[in-house]
């Protein structure tokens, strides 16, 4: 009846396994798109002229900028070249296969791409991994308390407060606890960074006005995950047998909950280095958020289309993660 | 006046004229009239109803332009304008004309800024000059109080002359009944738990004030205040309603064929179709919607300065890149609904009616147009609804970063974008920010309101626990 844990990992494997190869066709797909967008809607030649400055651009200087950066190939098919070379002497050859070895190359502006994201990608974790604890540690204790007294006034008003936090712009919060933080009560400095523990009082206000920002949908969500739990005939059967009403909610609905609850954070995980372009852009984080949106402004697009990269790779093994994580808190699932 | 259909407005005329079929089509079909009516039971969604139908009705006024004539040209043959206005503008002229110089706070007469001028014994003296536009009839500056009373009474008699002639139309009408509505309205209880109809008559009633208010102070003072270069912000804001609408439906419009087309074909014909539709739908959403954005922004912007000639008007250019917008932001968005879709159709095609229908040898396209999909619509109802709200959020934060709708554009995000320095100044300079949050709270929260009710309403899982 019970699967020996030796088998249970030998399968997990095996899934891991077809899951990293059928990531595969995907990647390349995404490959193909931002290929399409890039190379297609405007040609390599449309792209140096921007980069060299509309006027004044010889032939001579379009074609050295793509010999550069090695956009002076065909862009999917080389018709003049023999045998395997059709495809391989190709920008989409080449560049897809780089990006699988995690060689980004340079940027247009000519620095390593890997290394920018290596740096920048901590401090964009510093932000948007304690976002995501203490927002959940915040929302799940609402979330419990709401459904603690679900049917009462105290239920319909939070309710009605959390569709009214849901509906203010992120923005709002944003400029609202700038001004109030630090313009006004002057806590924390408004935006920057440091290294080391310098960093903390940077941090404070994003991470505070991420958690205040989410609270809304958050305790909402998890609000319907509660009472669907709360619904089910394993909830009577415990309250038949004279739990408390705390007892069926820690013991209980709790720990069920906590199954839909931890694969959806699981997802979330790998995403986390991505950090967020908005937050990033307004506390002058040196994260990868504001790494794209700097590569946006300066039409870098070496940099964009490496972003774009990374974060389906992220997306995916977060895919991977949250199927590995439901077989660890819901015994009944197996891959 | 030479009219001009802007490609963004032919899509959301379309969209009303679909809006209006359905609504015709519900209303005689009883099992989608119900669940609609179950909308409508709650006084909370009726009167998010009716907040959504005045955007609704603004953003139909600034969705018709046209290129206005010049006036005072000599010659017989009309003159037009090259540049594009709407009806809105027409309508809000009195408010639009009202250019100062630089900023001024809400109801101020005088600027935000000191300028020298020259006294009468010919002195030069740095004060604060005297707003162009605000209260600019008055002679002495200590009846503004008095004067802003004395219009907003004036507002106050226009709008109850208004509603008394509404209530009597409607009387007369038999719409509905004098003595019902005293009876209705005699214990004060009613007003804190109204039914739908007396909440969406309160908000009506509201709105119509605060309009009244608009049409008598406007004209005269800056409700809102101005902004950098002097434009009145409540207009800004006004104009900011088509923006954020359109991107919330326009989006969907856009995305729902491919969404509803591959969405069935896929849970109904299985095989290498199935693995196609998924491959596909897999692909796009794992690419993280803002950096798909960003990127297709990115080469868009390319795109337009090597074909800067192309477009008429810096009007005509904005709109292709708010329709590209809303085309990336549908690509982006599709995905989740055409899963559901599939799901959903996997579990109709093993229904027993599905099955009959087969049996009988119907065409399969019969089968799908008659069988499937009326009952997939309940979700594509609810999807459209959900995502409304998060694209108009969505629409400030992306212009923000210089991904989201032409700079030249009116719209929420722009106002935040160019206003967000200004609560550094001394003193600060808060009612451009205040305003374009006001109006997009008010819209998202409407929107939020009134997708609870539809999902609630259609979700049948829901039904069942009640």
């Amino acid at each position: 009846m019970f699967i020996s844990p030796e088998k249970g990992l030998g399968s997990v494997s095996s899934y891991l396994t077809r899951r990293i190869l059928y990531a595969f066709p995907i990647l390349i797909g995404v490959n193909f798109i931002t290929f399409v967008l890039f190379f297609v809607v405007n040609s390599p030649d449309d792209m140096a002229r921007v980069h060299l400055g509309n006027r004044y651009v010889t032939e001579d200087s379009i074609s050295n900028w793509k010999s550069e950066r090695g956009y002076d190939k065909p862009l999917f098919i080389a018709l003049d070249s023999a045998g395997k070379k059709v495809f391989t002497e190709t920008i989409f050859f080449d560049k897809t296969v780089r990006l699988f070895t995690f060689d980004f190359g340079q940027s247009d502006s000519g620095r390593d791409i890997s290394y920018d994201i290596s740096e920048r990608m901590w401090p964009s974790l510093l932000i948007s991994l304690p976002v995501l604890c203490l927002g959940l540690l915040f929302t799940l204790s609402f979330a419990l308390l709401i459904a603690f007294f679900r049917g009462t006034y105290i239920d319909s008003s939070a309710v009605i407060l959390c569709v009214s936090m849901m509906s203010i712009s992120g923005l709002f919060y944003i400029i609202g606890g700038q001004y109030l933080l630090s313009k006004l009560l002057q806590i924390v400095p408004i935006s920057g960074f440091d290294d080391g523990i310098a960093s903390i009082k940077f941090l404070i206000l994003p991470i505070l006005i991420g958690v205040v920002g989410g609270l809304g949908h958050g305790t909402r969500w998890y609000r319907t995950i509660f009472l669907e739990e709360i619904h089910r005939d394993y909830v009577r059967t415990a309250r038949a047998k004279g739990l408390s009403e705390k007892g069926v909610l820690y013991q209980h609905v709790l720990r069920n909950a906590l199954i839909p609850i931890v694969t959806g954070v699981v997802a979330l995980l790998p995403s986390l280095f991505l950090g967020s372009l908005i937050t990033e852009a307004f506390f002058g984080i040196p994260g990868l958020g504001s790494y794209t949106i700097d590569a946006i402004q300066s039409q870098d697009f070496a940099i964009v289309r490496a972003m774009v990269f990374l974060g389906s790779v992220l997306y995916i093994l977060g895919l991977i993660l949250t199927d590995v994580a439901y077989t660890l808190v819901d015994p009944r699932i197996r891959l | 006046m030479e009219l001009v259909i802007l490609k963004t407005d032919a899509l959301f005329f379309i969209l009303i004229a679909s809006l209006l079929a359905y609504i015709f089509y519900a209303s005689k079909k009883e099992h989608l009239a119900r669940p609609w009516r179950t909308v409508l039971k709650k006084p909370m969604a009726a009167s998010a109803l009716t907040i959504l139908a005045f955007y609704l009705m603004v953003a139909i006024l600034d969705s018709i332009h046209f290129h206005p004539e010049i006036e005072g040209s000599s010659s017989d043959t009309l003159v037009y304008s090259s540049q594009v206005v709407s009806l809105l503008d027409e309508v809000l002229k009195p408010i639009n004309k009202n250019t100062e110089t630089t900023y001024s706070a809400p109801f101020a007469i005088y600027s935000y800024a000191k300028e020298s001028r020259e006294s009468e014994t010919g002195q030069i003296i740095r004060d604060y000059p005297r707003l162009m536009h605000a209260g600019s009839h008055l002679s002495d500056t200590s009846e503004v109080r008095s004067d802003l009373i004395m219009r907003s009474l004036g507002a106050l008699g226009y709008w109850v002359f208004a509603m008394a002639i509404l209530c009597l139309i409607l009387i007369s009408l038999r719409v509905v009944k004098l003595k019902s509505m005293v009876s209705d309205w005699q214990n004060l209880g009613t007003f804190f738990r109204p039914s739908p109809a007396q909440a969406a008559a309160i908000t009506f009633a509201v709105v119509c004030l605060l309009i009244s208010l608009i049409a008598t102070v406007g004209p005269y003072y800056h409700i809102l205040g101005t902004d950098k270069v002097g434009n009145d912000v409540l207009f800004q804001g006004v104009k900011g309603i088509r923006t954020g609408l359109l991107i919330g439906t326009l989006t969907t419009l856009i995305m729902l064929p491919f969404a509803i087309v591959l969405g069935v074909a896929a849970g109904y014909f299985r095989g290498w179709v199935d693995d196609a539709i998924q491959y596909l739908y897999t692909t796009l959403s794992s690419i993280p919607g803002v950096l798909l954005i960003a990127a297709a922004a990115l080469m868009l912007e390319v795109f337009m300065t090597n074909n800067a000639g192309d477009f008429e008007s810096v009007t005509a250019r904005a709109d292709l890149r708010f329709l590209c917008l809303c085309l990336i932001l549908g690509v982006t968005a599709w995905t989740g609904l055409c899963r559901y879709l599939r799901a959903e159709t996997l579990k109709l095609k093993e229904s027993n009616y599905i099955e009959a229908s087969r049996a009988f040898g119907v065409l399969s396209w019969s089968t799908i147009s008659q069988h499937v999909l009326p009952n997939l619509m309940h979700i594509v109802m609810i999807s459209i609804v959900l995502d409304f709200s998060g694209l108009v959020l969505a629409e400030a934060a992306l212009t923000y970063i210089d991904i989201g709708v032409d700079p030249s554009m009116e719209s929420w995000g722009n106002m935040i974008n160019g206003a967000r320095l200004e609560l550094a100044r001394e003193p600060v300079v808060w009612w451009s920010l205040f305003t374009a949050f006001l109006f997009m709270f008010i819209l998202v929260l409407a929107a939020n309101v009134f997708a609870d009710s539809v999902r609630d309403a259609f979700d049948p899982r829901i039904r069942e626990l009640d």
